[in-house]
């Protein structure tokens, strides 16, 4: 708690400083800008919903309580359980040892445990499904899914670590805390908003997750709402399986809102960080780096080895075979690129004002307004660009098939990823440094560029990239909502590969992996700088 | 309570020797202060005592076990140790009484043992137990740290700059509550701080680090009136320092002919005074007249031997004033003097000695 709101809060009263974020109120634009980023994501949502009302109660009923869609419901959340905490313990482990301890190639590790990130999910199964058919089961599933989706924790988790106050842990063992008590009792504790955080995503991910499973032959409710809009091309009867997925997202969220509780963000001390403690691991060092080496090989080098494989291999090795023109790459480079571009622009913009809100004036709306652009993540890229695609025959017809449109819907898709990395960023800039430079001058504006940008610029950063890899990675509503004659790398290899044309689908592949990989670089270098200012002092 | 001793310790970070043979024993229930500028290794050497880093050569005892050594290393949890860092550190996920018993088994942690007796022994009301520590001032924080370090009873209780970010006035209040659940407690304890009169307030013994070694240890009396070195001197003190020479017992400096301890050498030195020793008196008599509107009342009479100077500047603290004066060899020298009896810049003065001076060889 910084003295300046003490002094300020203790002016009118004696009684103890209240928290914060109490003794301030956020403009009104900051709130109707985040109302109407909440907006747009409800409304894909709320136009499926009122089309699943469209039937009756007695059709939804026999529509609904069927042995299908029991075995869909048994199988998405068996998947995403299992998923979930492969993420959980994956993730936290692998932050904990980088973060925390004298493993040998820290650095090294620390890139590699991200870069699967850069991959998307039906590359990787492709890759999987090509070395062996035996993976497509549950068991492949799990795999294939958590190697795509453990980053998401690891990176949330990694940052907490360096950003804990390393005192906290000294003195839990000055206390008489073994290192293990140490962890459990002081560490995990404060790493609890972040790690939930990341399980929450990697759930949500997983939910609305649709090539890979399809590649996998791993029926959920979303390759089954894509079989139903393609056999029918019935927007309500794919709609009211959709609104089973969203309840399961609900129940999701709402498990996530008991278990974090009132987490506490912001850092209690006000002075500058030491450089954390690293443990010395001993022998079993070369056990944890066995163990690193077999999750980059399973995660990375399974999918760019079969990438490599295809490459090397000519078009009639593949079951159809397909040549490819250097025009076609380009073209579908470009098309990716500018996409991706404008979806990570319009994402983070529209993440900031309610990521500011969040951070700062923090209370029981704007936490409704969170949750409500959460609940776009469990809404499956397909049911929003279903919803977007009836919208826009109904009522904005010019926009139909558009570019614009498309990004829009990425921006939909995306604004939760965005926020989470955006809200972490505007806490690194702590009010009270906001005030120093208040009372040396500076306006509202001079202080966001001078104060607020520098410290929380990488993490905005961090945010746009995500957004980029994922908007370029994006499979489903690419797919369904393109304009006509644009070809993206991401609908190119998928529909090189279900004309089995692997070999055709490999340059595309290189290609996307390629640029998602460069983009994710790019994250590191900005999310690297902190780790470095953080383990550099004292 | 266990005394500490510490032998010969050394301890380098790279090509950098940040300690060097350091020697101290602590003796049970004895608060004793570590005093350095910044950068001198005094965080290092608690640091090494807590067990959060390894030494390179010499021992640490507590009580009678051997903690730390060239081939012995206790971890930090099983040394019986109080640490109160910096900024307090209280684990912000849990209540001030879950901060409190967090070093105790189970058992008593659910019955939250000796809570309500560590708040009151730390000086804070009960009603803060269920408080989250955000909630507290950074006093509070920093007593509800000592309490949490107090409460598992350790063999020693360190204290690194625990007051440092405080303000001035809640320093000089939280050093007190400080200091005393640490005597009502009977802990030993360090304390390490970059704040001399932290040092000389708080602890029955202070000793100096200095670049790595520790140059001095002594009463808090003793370092003030007698440290080691001119440079101790200044650190530990404002000082006036002259040059002089002393026959046959008796100094010469820019102030006249002074007294000097007993068995100082003849030869060149360095005289240390401290500005609280040098009485400022009005010109007496007719020579008074002159000046007598400029020198604030109450000023005594030169006496015989006094050397005269001018006010320079005058910087006034209420209680006392620091005065400086030019004397007519163009010495420069602050004198202490209390607030009724300040001069006014320009007024011609007359400084007296009183006590010893402290001589150095040159």
């Amino acid at each position: 708690m910084d003295d300046g709101i003490i002094a300020v809060a203790a002016g009118s009263a004696t009684a103890p400083a209240l928290p914060q974020a109490t003794a301030r109120k956020a403009p009104l634009g900051l709130w109707a800008a985040a109302v109407l980023a909440a907006l747009l994501v409800l409304l894909p949502l709320g136009f499926t919903v009122f089309q699943a009302s469209t039937f009756g109660f007695d059709d939804a009923f026999d529509l609904l309580v069927r042995p299908l869609v029991g075995e869909l419901l048994v199988n998405t959340l068996k998947i995403t359980v299992a998923t979930t905490l492969a993420a959980a313990v994956i993730g936290t482990a692998a932050a904990w040892f980088v973060e925390r301890t004298q493993l040998p190639g820290r650095r090294l590790w620390s890139v590699l445990v991200v870069v699967p990130l850069a991959i998307p999910p039906f590359v990787t199964s492709f890759a999987w499904v090509s070395l062996s058919l035996s993976l497509q089961d549950f068991a492949g599933a799990t795999l294939v899914v958590t190697s795509a989706y453990y980053p998401l924790v690891y990176l949330p988790v990694a940052a907490a670590l360096r950003g804990m106050d390393p005192a906290l842990e000294e003195t839990s063992r000055a206390l008489g805390c073994g290192p293990w008590a140490c962890f459990f009792r002081v560490v995990l504790p404060q790493l609890r908003p972040a790690l939930l955080g990341g399980m929450l995503l990697v759930a949500l991910g997983v939910l609305a997750e649709f090539g890979a499973f399809t590649l996998l032959r791993f029926r959920t409710f979303t390759t089954e709402i894509y079989a139903e809009y393609r056999t029918s091309f019935d927007g309500a009867g794919a709609s009211l399986l959709a609104c089973v997925l969203i309840v399961l997202c609900l129940i999701c969220l709402a498990a996530e809102f008991r278990v974090r509780g009132a987490a506490r963000y912001e850092r209690l001390d006000r002075g500058t960080r030491r450089a954390a403690l690293h443990y010395r691991l001993g022998w079993a060092r070369w056990l944890i780096v066995a163990g690193f080496a077999a999750l980059a090989l399973a995660t990375l080098g399974v999918p760019l080895g079969m990438i490599v494989f295809w490459l090397t291999q000519h078009a009639q090795a593949a079951v159809t075979p397909v040549s490819v023109s250097f025009e076609a790459l380009t073209d579908a480079t470009l098309a990716s690129i500018g996409l991706g571009l404008a979806g990570a622009a319009l994402t983070t913009l529209l993440a900031l004002p309610l990521g500011f809100l969040l951070a700062r004036y923090s209370n029981r709306f704007a936490t409704a307004l969170e949750r409500t652009v959460f609940i776009a993540q469990g809404v499956p890229g397909i049911v929003i660009a279903l919803a977007i695609v009836s919208l826009a025959v109904h009522a904005l017809r010019p926009l139909y098939q558009s570019a614009e449109l498309l990004v829009v819907a990425y921006a939909i898709m995306f604004l939760p990823l965005a926020l989470v990395s955006v809200r972490a960023a505007l806490l690194q800039a702590q009010p009270r440094l906001e005030d120093t430079a208040r009372v040396l001058g500076l306006n509202g504006l001079q202080v966001a560029w001078r104060v607020v940008l520098p410290l929380a610029g990488p993490g905005l950063g961090a945010a746009a990239a995500m957004v980029f890899i994922a908007t370029v990675t994006e499979l489903t509503t690419t797919l369904l909502l393109s304009p006509i004659g644009t070809r993206t790398l991401a609908t190119q290899i998928w529909v090189d590969t279900s004309a089995l044309a692997f070999a055709a689908a490999a340059p595309f592949a290189a290609l996307l992996v390629a640029i998602s990989l460069a983009s994710t670089w790019l994250l590191m270098s900005l999310l690297g700088k902190s780790a470095v200012l953080g383990s550099h002092q004292g | 309570m266990a005394e500490v001793r510490i032998e010969r310790l050394s301890k380098r970070f790279g090509t950098h020797q940040v300690l060097r043979g350091v020697d101290l024993s602590v003796a049970s229930g004895r608060l004793v202060a570590i005093l350095g500028p910044s950068g001198s290794g005094k965080t290092t050497l608690l640091r090494l005592l807590c067990g959060f880093e390894r030494l390179d050569e010499g021992a640490i005892w507590i009580g009678d076990t051997l903690m730390s050594g060239p081939s012995v290393h206790v971890p930090s949890e099983r040394r019986r140790i109080g640490y109160v860092p910096q900024e307090g550190a209280l684990f912000p996920h849990l209540s001030v009484a879950d901060n409190i018993v967090f070093g105790l088994p189970r058992a008593l942690r659910q019955t939250r043992h000796r809570v309500a007796e560590l708040l009151e022994l730390v000086g804070l009301p009960q009603s803060y137990a269920a408080r989250p520590p955000q909630e507290l001032s950074g006093g509070q924080q920093q007593r509800v740290a000592l309490a949490r370090a107090l409460a598992p009873a350790p063999a020693l209780v360190l204290l690194d700059e625990p007051f440092s970010s405080l303000d001035a006035a809640l320093r000089i209040e939280t050093r007190q509550a400080v200091a005393q659940a640490l005597t009502f407690a009977g802990a030993t304890a360090l304390l390490v701080t970059h704040d001399q009169s932290e040092a000389l307030s708080m602890g029955s013994e202070v000793a100096v680090l200095w670049d790595g070694q520790l140059i001095q240890v002594a009463s808090p009396a003793t370092l003030y009136r007698h440290p080691v070195n001119p440079e101790l001197a200044s650190f530990v003190g404002e000082a006036v320092l002259l040059a002089g020479i002393v026959e046959q017992g008796q100094l010469t400096c820019a102030l006249g002919r002074l007294d000097v301890e007993p068995g100082t050498r003849d030869g060149v030195v360095e005289v240390l005074l401290r500005p609280e020793q040098i009485r400022l008196q009005s010109a007496g008599g007719a020579q008074g007249a002159a000046t007598a509107g400029s020198v604030a009342a109450g000023m005594p009479d030169a006496v015989p031997g006094a050397v005269p100077g001018v006010v320079q500047q005058v910087t006034y603290y209420g209680h006392d004033a620091s005065v400086r004066i030019r004397l007519a060899n163009d010495v420069m020298l602050n004198a202490r003097v209390p607030g009724h009896r300040c001069p006014v810049p320009g007024a011609t003065v007359y400084c007296s000695v009183e006590g010893n001076a402290v001589t150095y060889a040159r």
